[in-house]
């Protein structure tokens, strides 16, 4: 600890330095910068302007809606059953995770409730989706950071982990697998064991990642002390998951939220960070990931045998009434607040998506940072474009 | 770097009365902290909703965040609950829906000002209560509610507001004071109901173009790829050969097992 915090005073010593000479040498004029929609920093279609004096911004505003497709209109006019197909493409690198809050707050309605086994596979998918969510982020952290080899250890390990899914499921990236009552299919033969094999490969690659990036001066030099938020201000914009978690919230809706999913039942720890900068929010998930592996590992071990379908009607249709069911997704919070008046579909479908709110701080937090730290901050808050659009 | 982490971990056996009970302690702890601004509460399967007095939109919100430990605001939005006809079997919602559409090409985009004399009737609460619209848990006496969903850390606990809105200018005092993160929500919401709301820094759009007219997710807004062809999923709700239909109590009974 005494050596972060030497560490960050002298960064921040080099900093105020730099930052007279600059002043006192140059005249500088405000200029707009447009970074977006379409640059590799904002991971898809998102546009940040920031106003600039010299190196410093003065106000960022963020411009979003280039892929707003409508999915709280669409879910009016389709079935429950169909739904999952809409919400798989929210956050596309997790798809699963987006599918279980709908059905469970459909199965909320309905007052169903799956055999265990099917909730067993559905937490056991979650958190696959959470470590290929996760392991992407890491390589992606590194290469908006100048360092180009995480982000190729990145996309093979989740190529690891979405083969699994795609086994699974059929689908690699859309699986839309999880039912009202339970799941399609059940687990294909050998797929436990494959899935232990790949979850301690993963972990042998996280420790790789962890060689690679958190020793590494350029690394902690450009996250440490950049992008601090304090948790007070993180809980009024609405910030979730790790992100909320890096301020030192102790905060987790697979702990604190009573769900039918197994969480209940496993042994595992919520990671939290003091400092609330950019590192931490990377330190967070990289622990995270390691703590998915061993939960799913956990589950394989106590996955209960019997049905994976709980009988409900072939025709789907919902009672009256009124449901919020949310769930700890990678991103952070992900929640729908189902409106049913009883009929196939629903009458409203509120959706609250982590990346939304995750990404609202931005222009309260870029006042004052250097353009190369707006990448960072970008890169270290970890949205998906699906997950803001809707 | 010292890796701190929570303490333990082992979630507490909470039965789903033990939730309920825990939501209605909240509840009545609120109605006495907030006292008259609460004119309607219900507590179902472990959640807490609150119907608020508009009035008291922003002063509920400020006793919440300081007093009571509000300190996560989750998400604000809205409800239209003026019935309309997305599936083929409501079938006299449609005649609703459609009526309107027609009395009301117009205006119903326009800002919430004008109201034209022939939508009128249709659009306003009395009719409403005349052909039986319903509104959710907590109740409710307009065509629009606003929502909200707080929660907070140190009680870990959550709660659902809402509020009834004007029919024809629905208005409400902005939360941006308060909760910093609804800046976004409430544009979005203003976008997509056209709900003003009173003291935030800058309404404007946040998805759409902002040259749009017209606020999407009201109900009398039509979703034109379905109007103009009915979407094929519907032929997935069409009687099975044994069932007397979709609609009947019959098909709720026979389960694919």
């Amino acid at each position: 600890m005494a050596v972060t915090q030497e560490r960050q005073r002298l960064a921040y010593i080099a900093a105020q330095a730099a930052d007279a000479r600059v002043n006192v040498e140059l005249q500088t004029e405000e200029m707009t910068l447009n970074i977006g929609p379409q640059h590799p920093a904002t991971h898809g279609t998102l546009r940040v302007v920031a106003q600039l004096d010299g190196e410093e911004v003065v106000w960022a505003d963020i411009v979003c809606g280039y892929m707003h497709r409508g999915y709280e209109k669409l879910t009016e006019v389709r079935t429950y059953p169909q739904i999952t197909t809409l919400v798989n493409r929210i956050d596309w690198l997790s798809s699963f995770c987006n599918e279980v809050p709908f059905i469970l707050a459909a199965e909320k309605l309905m007052e169903v409730e799956a055999p265990p086994r099917a909730q067993y596979i559905r937490t056991i998918l979650f958190e696959m989706g959470r470590i290929a969510n996760i392991t992407l982020f890491i390589g992606s952290m590194g290469a908006d950071l100048g360092a180009i080899t995480p982000v190729f250890f990145g996309f093979r390990d989740r190529e690891y982990v979405l083969n699994l899914i795609e086994a699974a499921t059929g689908g690699r990236f859309h699986p839309n697998y999880d039912r009202i009552g339970g799941l399609k299919d059940d687990l294909p033969k050998g797929w436990i064991d494959d899935t232990k094999a790949t979850m301690a490969r993963i972990r042998h690659y996280c420790d790789e990642l962890e060689d690679l990036l958190m020793g590494n001066p350029i690394f902690e030099t450009r996250t440490r002390g950049i992008g601090v938020i304090p948790a007070s201000i993180g809980l009024e914009y609405g910030l979730s998951g790790a992100n909320i978690r890096a301020s030192g919230v102790d905060w987790d809706i697979r702990r604190d939220v009573p769900s039918p999913l197994a969480w209940k039942d496993l042994d595992w720890k919520i990671w939290t960070h003091p400092d609330g900068d950019s590192f931490s929010r990377f330190w967070v998930r990289f622990q995270e990931t390691r703590e998915a592996t061993k939960m799913v590992d956990q589950m394989l071990d106590g996955l209960p045998s019997g049905p994976i379908q709980a009988k409900v009607p072939r025709i789907i249709k919902v009672p009256a009434g009124e449901a919020w069911v949310h769930t700890e997704n990678p991103l952070g919070e992900m929640g729908y607040y189902v409106v049913s008046k009883g009929g196939l579909g629903p009458f409203r479908c509120k959706i609250r998506s982590a990346s939304f709110n995750n990404i609202s701080i931005l222009p309260w937090l870029l006042k004052g940072v250097y353009v190369p730290d707006i990448i960072t901050i970008l890169a270290s808050l970890y949205f998906i474009l699906g997950d803001i659009d809707r | 770097m010292s890796p701190l982490s929570s303490a333990d971990t082992d979630a507490a056996e909470t039965t789903e009365e033990d939730v309920n009970a825990s939501a209605s302690a909240l509840v009545a702890e609120l109605q006495s902290a907030l006292g008259d601004a609460i004119v309607g509460t219900e507590v179902h399967q472990g959640d807490a909703w609150i119907r608020l007095s508009p009035d008291s939109w922003l002063a509920a919100a400020r006793t919440l965040r300081h007093d009571l430990g509000f300190d996560y605001f989750c998400f604000l939005s809205g409800i239209d609950w003026m019935p309309s006809a997305p599936n083929a079997e409501d079938a006299e919602a449609a005649t609703v829906d459609v009526d309107v559409e027609a009395g009301d090409d117009s205006d119903a985009q326009d800002a919430a000002g004008a109201t034209p004399e022939e939508a009128a009737p249709q659009l306003s609460t009395e009719a409403a209560q005349e052909q039986g619209w319903e509104t959710g848990v907590a109740g409710g006496e307009s065509r629009f509610q606003v929502l909200a969903r707080l929660y907070s850390t140190g009680r870990k606990q959550g709660i659902s507001l809402k509020a009834d809105l004007d029919d024809e200018e629905p208005r409400v005092e902005s939360w941006v004071s308060v909760y910093r993160g609804a800046d976004w929500h409430e544009r979005e919401t203003w976008e997509m109901y056209g709900f003003d709301f009173v003291g935030h820094p800058g309404l404007r759009h946040i998805y759409l173009p902002s040259e749009f007219e017209g606020y999407p997710l009201r109900k009398d807004y039509p979703l034109l790829a379905r109007e103009v062809k009915p979407w094929p999923g519907l032929v997935d709700v069409e009687p099975m050969p044994d069932e007397d239909g979709p609609g009947e109590a019959g098909a709720a009974d026979g389960g694919e097992e």
